[in-house]
Order: structure tokens, then sequence, then C-alpha cells
């Protein structure tokens, strides 16, 4: 596996934990979305982490596979083959340092618009992804997940979704997500979709449909995941400033870190950097510090 | 309030502002050679820090920073933004303590007031301005001036500036999402009431529920999508702003306070969307294909 490069914070724009005496550091964030990681894992932590000051559920935006490639003058499916193990890499870190949930963006809904080539390679990857990682899921108490439309996916693939979340149901370590052919605006349509239905079958009535109902309609809130649906950090990386159609809903209060690192070279120091940078910040959701 | 001033202090002041004029008038025309953002966004944070920083009265910030709204503006004017939202309330802040929250319905309520009394020139610049928002729970005289103020621009076709207060994101979804049921409902009600001839009516209207119609029943309807957020102050979370519209909106944000945002962060911002544009435009073309 490939080290990461070391991450320097040289965006202009990115808060950096050294950054300015303006913001004011807060003991404890405001509950009740922060909680305090599980004790065991508290002494596995990397010096610079607070395990009261994690963030429960983390999300990545895995950008910059092709990139990575192409800088390397190898085929764009060289690149994912090396996010693959950045991924598992990071799904390690998260279980040890005590991160309940990890969502990852795997493959968006405009994605299709990919070379067929490269669609047909990243679907196949990912069935030998999840395929592969049954047995150490089952291990490492990690419960997987699929979001994502899965009517466009191959048949095969999603019966090894299916499979392996079966499998992994009454796993609690980790709740990993995998978003393949996921948009944060489909996601809401659906929601949509299911609440008209239900407003035809005279279920409930339109009045009845507030944020709360509707937050429980979403793919991050099926089954027993209502608890942790939004990211308390959204890592996005190769640079990009913006959230391309990922958890759109969920992240709402989300700490969203851009680093120009590309998601193969994404390693541990990147994400301790990351995780330093969501200590740093003044989380008040629309309140005052005082 | 003016310090009394020497002379020279205003002649040196009078040459500072001209050499400002003359450098901005520089920058944009360097800026218009590339591609200029139609709608730029902006979360106005930072207000009560740089009030404290100053050691004034935490008010005097907002008020600061109302200025610095208004130049803004028109900068963005000058530069030929045509769309300007900012995210002045948010439906959280009403959490805050209670003699803040009455501090800024104050202060909005006077500078609506203000607009009001210069509609004449809000008109000659061809400002339309909106409030998007739940404005019920805005106290009366700040709801009804809002409303007065939205009614006498409305017919303009100019700039326009979209004030959210008080708003979040989260809300304006579930209410499109509320009305866009209701919609359905009244439809099929409509067909069984028309359809005399046993015919059952379309009882399928549910599933084809697009982007498309969401995007009919938000605040944002008939506004391009905004091409920059700007947060100042340094934070990097969109905080419950326009999650529907900035799927892929390029998100900047300047370490400056708001009210120490000037003309020249302005310009730093719009160089750097520039320098990322064509990638953007490609993606938002592949994301259209696939809607």
């Amino acid at each position: 596996m490939l080290l990461s490069q070391s991450p320097a914070a040289t965006h202009p724009q990115l808060p950096t934990s050294s950054s300015s005496s303006r913001r004011t550091h807060r003991s404890a964030p405001p509950c009740p979305r922060a909680g305090a990681a599980p004790a065991a894992a508290a002494s596995l932590l990397p010096p610079g982490l607070r395990a009261e000051s994690l963030p429960r559920h983390v999300a990545v935006v895995m950008d910059g596979n092709s990139r990575w490639a192409r800088a390397r003058g190898m085929p764009s499916a060289f690149g994912h083959e090396a996010g693959r193990h950045a991924l598992e890499e990071t799904v390690r870190l998260s279980r040890a340092w005590g991160i309940r949930a990890l969502t990852a963006f795997a493959f968006s809904h405009e994605n299709w618009s990919r070379p067929k080539l490269e669609v047909d390679f990243l679907m196949g990857l990912f069935e030998r992804v999840i395929n592969d990682s049954v047995a150490e899921f089952l291990r490492d108490g990690i419960r997987l997940r699929v979001i994502g439309d899965c009517s466009r996916l191959p048949a095969s693939l999603q019966r090894t979704a299916r499979e392996a979340e079966e499998a992994t149901r009454s796993n609690s370590q980790l709740d990993l997500t995998l978003a393949i052919s996921y948009s944060g605006r489909r996601d809401v349509v659906q929601a949509c979709r299911s609440l008209a239905e239900k407003v035809r079958a005279g279920l409930l009535s339109p009045e009845d449909i507030d944020e709360s109902l509707f937050a429980g309609e979403l793919e991050t809130s099926r089954g027993s995941y209502e608890l942790l649906p939004c990211p308390d950090l959204l890592i996005r990386t190769s640079g990009e400033l913006r959230l391309s159609n990922f958890l759109l809903w969920q992240s709402a209060y989300s700490e969203l870190f851009f680093t120009d690192t590309l998601w193969p070279d994404f390693g541990e120091a990147d994400y301790l950097e990351a995780l330093c940078s969501f200590q740093s910040r003044d989380r008040r959701f629309g309140r005052r510090n005082l | 309030m003016l310090n009394e001033k020497k002379p020279d202090e205003i002649i040196a002041t009078g040459v500072l502002e001209s050499l400002q004029n003359f450098l901005r008038k520089c920058a944009i025309a360097v800026l218009s050679y590339g591609p200029m953002p139609k709608h730029i966004a902006f979360i106005m944070d930072g207000n009560r820090r740089y009030a404290k920083s100053r050691s004034i009265k935490e008010g005097s910030g907002h008020r600061v920073g109302f200025s610095a709204l208004m130049a803004s503006l028109l900068y963005c004017h000058e530069m030929g933004v045509k769309y300007i939202t900012v995210y002045a309330f948010s439906i959280d802040n009403f959490k805050r303590d209670p003699t803040e929250v009455q501090t800024l319905m104050e202060l909005m309520e006077e500078k609506i007031n203000e607009l009001l009394e210069n509609r004449n020139v809000i008109n000659k610049l061809n400002c339309k301005i909106n409030f998007w928002g739940s404005l019920d729970m805005l106290t009366e005289p700040v709801r009804l001036a809002a409303q007065k103020l939205m009614a006498s621009t409305a017919q303009n076709t100019g700039l326009v500036f979209s004030v959210c207060m008080p708003y979040n994101s989260t809300s304006e979804i579930a209410n499109a999402v509320n009305e866009l049921c209701k919609e359905r409902r009244d439809m099929i009600q409509g067909q069984h009431t028309g359809s005399c001839n046993g015919l059952t009516a379309n009882g399928g209207t549910h599933s084809d529920i697009s982007v498309a119609d969401l995007d009919r029943h938000m605040y944002t309807a008939g506004c391009p999508d905004p091409d920059i957020v700007i947060r100042t102050s340094g934070e990097t979370r969109l905080s419950n702003f326009l999650l529907w519209q900035t799927t892929f909106s390029h998100l900047q944000n300047p370490d400056p306070l708001w009210p120490e945002f000037s003309w020249r962060h302005l310009v730093w911002g719009i160089l750097q969307y520039q320098r990322v544009y064509p990638y953007i435009e490609q993606n938002k073309t592949l994301a259209k294909k696939q809607l």
C-alpha cells in the first residue's frame, strides 16, 4: 500500500487546528450530537485526539482515484484499486479509534455518465470488495449497509450486497455505509414519493409532514440506523470544494473538511489531520457560545 | 457619526478612496475576461466576534455587518452578478438569548424600513428584493415591512437580492414536500370528482414526482443555483443553508469576519471560482444528463 503524502495544510481556505484565536474552544460539544467513544478504544488513540470530542459519524467523498492514476500514467482502474486500499485503511482506523459510523461515497448517480468500461470495472470492484470483506466484517463487528438506487446495479452486485447486509446485521462495533449509485437529491425525491404515497393511501395528511417525519423516510434512516443518520464530519479529498450531491439533508450541520490529497493517498496522517481539525471546530448549531 | 477631521486627513482619505476605486475597477476589468458567477450566496458569519474583538456593543457588530452587506451588494452588482442571496437569520438562531434575538429583529425592522424609504433608488437600480423563509415566525412589524418591500420591488427585472430570514434548508425542503403532497392529493381528488364515466383516475401520480417538481416548490423557484457559497469567518459548514441548491456550488470559507469582508475578498473568491470553472461546468452537465 502506498504511503500517504504528508498533507501540508496549504489550502488557503482550510481551517487548521492552529488557526486564529478568534475561534473559541469548547470543552464539550452540545448534546445530544456528541457522545463518548467506547472506553476501550480511547487507549488506542494517537496523541492529539480526545475520545470525548471525536465525531461519532464520519462521511467521506472518495474523490481523486482517476487523477491519481493519470498522474502515474496508468488507467483509472489502477486508481480505483488503490482507492480500495485507502478505504480499507480508513475503516480499520475508524474502528480502532472508536468512530461509530462511517459512510463512504463510492459511486454517485452522476458517475453513470462515465465510460461504460470504467463503470463496469467499478461494479465488479464493489462486488469483489464486499465479497472479500464479509469475513473481516464479521470478525471485527462491522455492520455493512449499501444505500443508493439499486435498480441500476448489476443483479450479482445487488445479491452480494443484500447477503453481506444480512450476514453482518447483528454487528455493532462500526456501521459502514457504502453509497453506491447514490444522489442526495434523489434520496430527497424518493422520500417525497414515499410520503406522497402515504398521503394518497390516507395514512397521513400533508399537514403532518414535518422535518422529523421527512428525515425518517430518507435512505440513511432506514432500519436500525436511525440513530446516526447525520455525519458530524464530512471529508472530501482531491481539493474539490463542493458536496456533489452527497448527503444533502444529512450534512446540514456537518463540519466539512477539504483536503488536496487524492483519495488513494488518504491515510492515517490525513485522517488524523481531519479529526484534529474537527476537534478544534466550534460547533454552535445556530446558538451562541457563552 | 463622523469624527472631526483635519483638512489634510480629509484629502488623504479622498485620495485613498479614489485609488481604491481605481484598483477595484481594474480588478473588475481583469475578472470580466473570465466566466462570472451568476449567483453568489453569502453566509454572513462573524458579526458578534467582530464586536467582541473591537470591544464594541454586540448589536453594533450586526450594524457594521449590515453596512458590509450593502457594500458587497453594490460590488456584486458592479461585477455583473445578477443574483445575490444572504443567510441573514437561521430558524436555529431563535434559540439564542432573547435579548439578542430582539435586537436582531429590531435591526431588521429598521433596515427594511430604511430600504422602503429609499425604494425609489432600489427601483432605479431595477433591484428585486425577496425574503425567503418561514416569515410567519417573524414578529408582525418585521413581517409586514418585509412583505411591503417585496411587493414594491416585485416588478423589477434586474439584480435579485434574496434575504433568507428566518430560514432553514430542511424546513424549506419539508415545506416543499408538504406542498407537493397537497398538490398531488388535490390533483387526484380533482380527477376522482371529474371522472364520471366509470374510468379509474390515474392514481400513479406519486411515482412521477421528480427533482423539477420539488424545485418548483422551493423558495428559490425560478432562481438559478448558487455558483459560489461564501461563508466568512473561516467556518467550514453549511449550517442548514440552501442544501438542495448548493449541490454543485463552489464552497469558500475566507477567514475575515463578515464586517471585514471587502471587495478584495470578493475578487479573490471569484478568481478561485474562475480557476475551477471548467471542471464544475463539466460536472453540472453530466449531472443534468442523469436527472
